[in-house]
């Protein structure tokens, strides 16, 4: 552990005094075993309070830090220093959302492309008195992508999304996906509805940026791939 | 009705603060029942500090291993210290089940055993397999499924909102004041019913598993209303913090069979908890470390020991522990298949928080007279569960549990009351909270004086206590009080102001610690979390009493005459091995 000189540009934005977002540059010393939410944490408790970013839990669970640090989508608060070759820093807003101030920009149509795709066990069955039964095999198709935070990392990361933003987008196919192949729903042809559709799973071209993206190594692509022959399926 | 955020007043007849497990869980029992709910949130929901328990919620489904309702009961008294309300915990156990299926009909994934069942594990301080998991991110799919359940339901969610003000009057909650985080303005929520479901108080501490977001919000609103906090002084040490950064690996590591190491390579559980080794609850396991440390056992001589996960396997750690292999790996460059992990003792559950009876109802003395239309539940609340320490994964239960009894009671409220008037001006005293730091001139930042109180509830009033530190830090908590009133912020504007949010939760943390510091001063014995160097006996013929705290002009008031609830036939406090 030795200390280090960090030079951290960061691309600000507030929306009652600005134009437009502008790149400004902060110097400081840090232990060289930092995370990139420590970076900003002392540059917003020491160097300059105005600077605004969202952050929570610290531990990758919460979804809420996911910017972009030298090109990459990353949660800042698991990603430390040691990932980067550089001591100088560039950070900014999640690209492909409307910036709200700083590197906090605006989920509510992430949000609400999720709520199109009907997030939420459907059942046309009565419950059982305890649990309704799912084998191993089972869980095992769905463990992974009900591990997606909503972090908006793939989302953001998608060509097809930046060309057409009526596109629901990886996030919302993933949650799709997760109910879809889920044993216990019977919602799949009401789902199937909404998403086999141009600015559903048909948009997805397969360019993999949001299975790079995705924090939680989330396979997504392929996920959004059996979603697409499930979709053929039921089509014919 | 379509609620008009634009609005600055919205009346509605229940109000959520906060949307954890217990918050949505009540906010879903609400609108089911056809009453309108709205959720306010200083964070998203999903992004709540439930989503990061890891190893799973308890219940006695016997799936994998003969259980019942009574071990359960048992265990949870016990682990407690004997600390706990009977009648309270006997109800929760009685829920728990229910909880649980309830769940899984919901649509929470679920590990499972091969016969398709939900997968239960070790955890400690439970005698049976009895964590009902799904990998290790248990509580990240509850909130999920809840949040989801929320969303089918249509309940309105305030987002990024940060609730300043609770409007009190005449023993009777009328609603709360909340700003806008994201475009500014303060609102008025007028409801005939206010849930406080702000979570834990761990923030208070510098080594802590807790979010940035645990700053105990609703309990200095309380302190602040003239009403009391119960049992403030037990606060959970978790034995397996990520060295340095604090953050959880989960218990479900020891569940599933991981060792804790001192320097010599010894498991130094079987000096203190030769039964149960690794699997003791968690304030034995948290003092035996911490003890591996005070004594020069720590790894190199250092502040921290191992958690070592290399025998259980690459497969089973890669099934079961994806999360705490990634944690390590991420923060600490330590691969835990070929490597053991530093671990140190890490500020975690709050045990104390605001009174309530088991109707969630919230009570301001040792009488139990209620706050009409007000409740509470999950961490913020004490009810008192958990006694003098919680086994793992019985928060998520309570959480669950109480989440939906608050729903239940609220609806029944809301159903045979109508609303009362406001009080004259509601949100005066919000904004004069807001304009205070806005127009400060002072020259003290809000971050100098939390890391100040941190360092000091972490070495004065951690896991060992003595009268000598804390009352060093009954002095230090005064002097940063004083020296708040000089904070000044940098930030003025009305957009994401993060600047005046993190103010206004250091005020919090400054407000209800000096209860916590008062509370360990009093309590002159040792009981779960709360040890004490200078009185290291539990003494039961003293204190098998709850602490009831106030915050008066003339400082902290204590009430010592809250009895706690014993069946003696059945559970009689016995002396707490394992």
């Amino acid at each position: 552990m030795a200390k280090v000189k960090l030079n951290v540009k960061v691309l600000r934005y507030n929306p009652d005094t600005d134009k437009k977002p502008y790149w400004k540059t902060y110097e400081l010393e840090t232990e060289d075993d930092v995370t990139i939410l420590d970076v900003l944490n002392e540059i917003h408790w020491n160097i300059d309070g105005t600077l605004a970013y969202r952050r929570s839990c610290r531990s990758a669970i919460c979804g809420s830090c996911a910017m972009k640090v030298n090109g990459r989508n990353v949660l800042a608060c698991e990603t430390g220093l040691h990932q980067f070759n550089s001591h100088k820093l560039k950070i900014e807003p999640l690209p492909g959302f409307k910036i709200i101030k700083d590197l906090v920009v605006d989920l509510d149509e992430f949000f609400a492309k999720l709520e199109r795709i009907l997030p939420y066990l459907i059942l046309k069955k009565p419950t059982p008195d305890k649990e309704f039964l799912q084998s191993p095999q089972d869980f095992d198709k769905i463990q992974e992508a009900a591990m997606c935070i909503l972090c908006g990392s793939c989302t953001s990361s998608c060509p097809s999304l930046w060309a057409n933003e009526d596109y629901l987008g990886p996030a919302a196919l993933l949650k799709a996906y997760r109910f879809i192949f889920d044993s216990r729903d019977d919602g799949t042809d009401e789902r199937l509805d909404i998403i086999n559709d141009r600015n559903g799973i048909w948009r997805c071209h397969t360019i993999f940026n949001c299975m790079e993206a995705c924090p939680k190594d989330i396979k997504i692509t392929e996920y959004l791939s059996r979603l697409k022959v499930k979709a053929t399926e039921n089509s014919i | 009705m379509k609620l008009d955020e634009a609005k600055l007043y919205h009346k509605i007849d229940a109000v959520v603060v906060g949307a954890g497990l217990a918050g949505l869980r009540a906010a879903l029992e609400i609108a089911r029942n056809g009453f309108q709910v709205a959720v306010i949130s200083k964070v998203y929901p999903t992004r709540s500090h439930s989503g990061a328990a890891q190893g799973g919620i308890a219940a006695a489904l016997a799936n994998v291993k003969e259980d019942s309702l009574d071990l359960h009961m048992f265990d949870t008294i016990k682990g407690g210290d004997y600390l706990g309300d009977q009648d309270v915990i006997e109800f929760f156990i009685s829920e728990a089940v229910k909880t649980v299926y309830e769940f899984e009909n919901m649509g929470v994934p679920f590990s499972r055993t091969e016969d398709g069942r939900i997968n239960q594990r070790d955890f400690g301080g439970h005698s049976s397999p009895r964590a009902c998991f799904s990998a290790d991110i248990t509580g990240h799919v509850l909130l999920h499924t809840l949040y989801e359940q929320c969303v089918k339901q249509h309940v309105h969610f305030f987002n990024e909102f940060q609730v300043f003000s609770l409007l009190i009057e005449n023993d009777s909650c009328k609603g709360v004041v909340a700003w806008d985080i994201r475009n500014g303005g303060m609102h008025t929520f007028h409801s005939k019913s206010v849930l406080l479901a702000t979570g834990g108080y761990g923030r208070a501490y510098k080594i802590t598993s807790n979010a940035h977001a645990n700053t105990g919000d609703a309990l200095a609103l309380i302190l602040e209303c003239g009403l009391p906090l119960e049992d403030m002084e037990f606060v959970q040490f978790h034995p397996t913090g990520l060295y340095k950064h604090g953050i959880l690996l989960s218990e479900a590591a020891r569940g599933e069979g991981a060792y804790i190491l001192n320097d010599k390579g010894e498991r130094f559980m079987k000096n203190y908890a030769a039964t149960k080794m690794e699997l003791g609850p968690r304030d034995v396991v948290s003092r035996a470390e911490q003890t591996e440390i005070n004594e020069g056992r720590g790894i190199g001589g250092k502040d921290y020991v191992y958690l070592d996960l290399r025998h259980i396997g690459k497969e089973r750690i890669m099934e079961r522990l994806p999360q705490v292999y990634d944690l390590a790996l991420n923060y600490l460059k330590v691969d835990a298949i070929k490597e053991p992990i530093p671990i140190q003792p890490t500020a975690h559950y709050s045990m104390g928080g605001i009174p309530a009876n088991v109707r969630t109802e919230v009570i301001k003395d040792a009488k139990g007279s209620i706050i009409k239309g007000l409740y509470t539940a999950g961490e913020a609340s004490c009810l008192s569960v958990h006694g003098a320490n919680r086994l793992g994964t019985n928060s998520l239960q309570d959480a669950a549990t109480f989440g939906r009894i608050a729903g239940i009671s609220m609806s029944q409220f809301v159903r045979d009351n109508k609303f009362e008037n406001l009080p004259a001006n509601p949100q005066d005293a919000a904004l004069k909270k807001v304009s205070t730091f806005m127009n400060g001139t002072g020259k003290e930042r809000h971050s100098v004086i939390r890391a100040l109180l941190q360092n000091g509830m972490t070495k004065l009033a951690g896991v060992f206590r003595t009268e000598e530190d804390m009352l060093k830090l009954r002095v230090l908590v005064k002097e940063l009080q004083e020296r708040f009133k000089n904070v000044t912020i940098d930030d003025k504007g009305n957009s994401y102001n993060m600047d005046l949010i993190e103010a206004f939760e250091v005020s919090n943390l400054l407000s209800f610690s000096e209860t916590i510091v008062e509370g360990a001063i009093a309590r002159k014995e040792s009981r779960g979390a709360h040890y004490r160097n200078d009185y290291p006996k539990r003494d039961d013929e003293n204190w098998l009493r709850h602490t009831l705290a106030w915050q008066t002009e003339k400082g902290v008031v204590l009430d010592h005459s809250k009895e706690v609830i014993i069946f003696r036939d059945r559970y009689a406090p016995q002396e707490r091995k394992y």
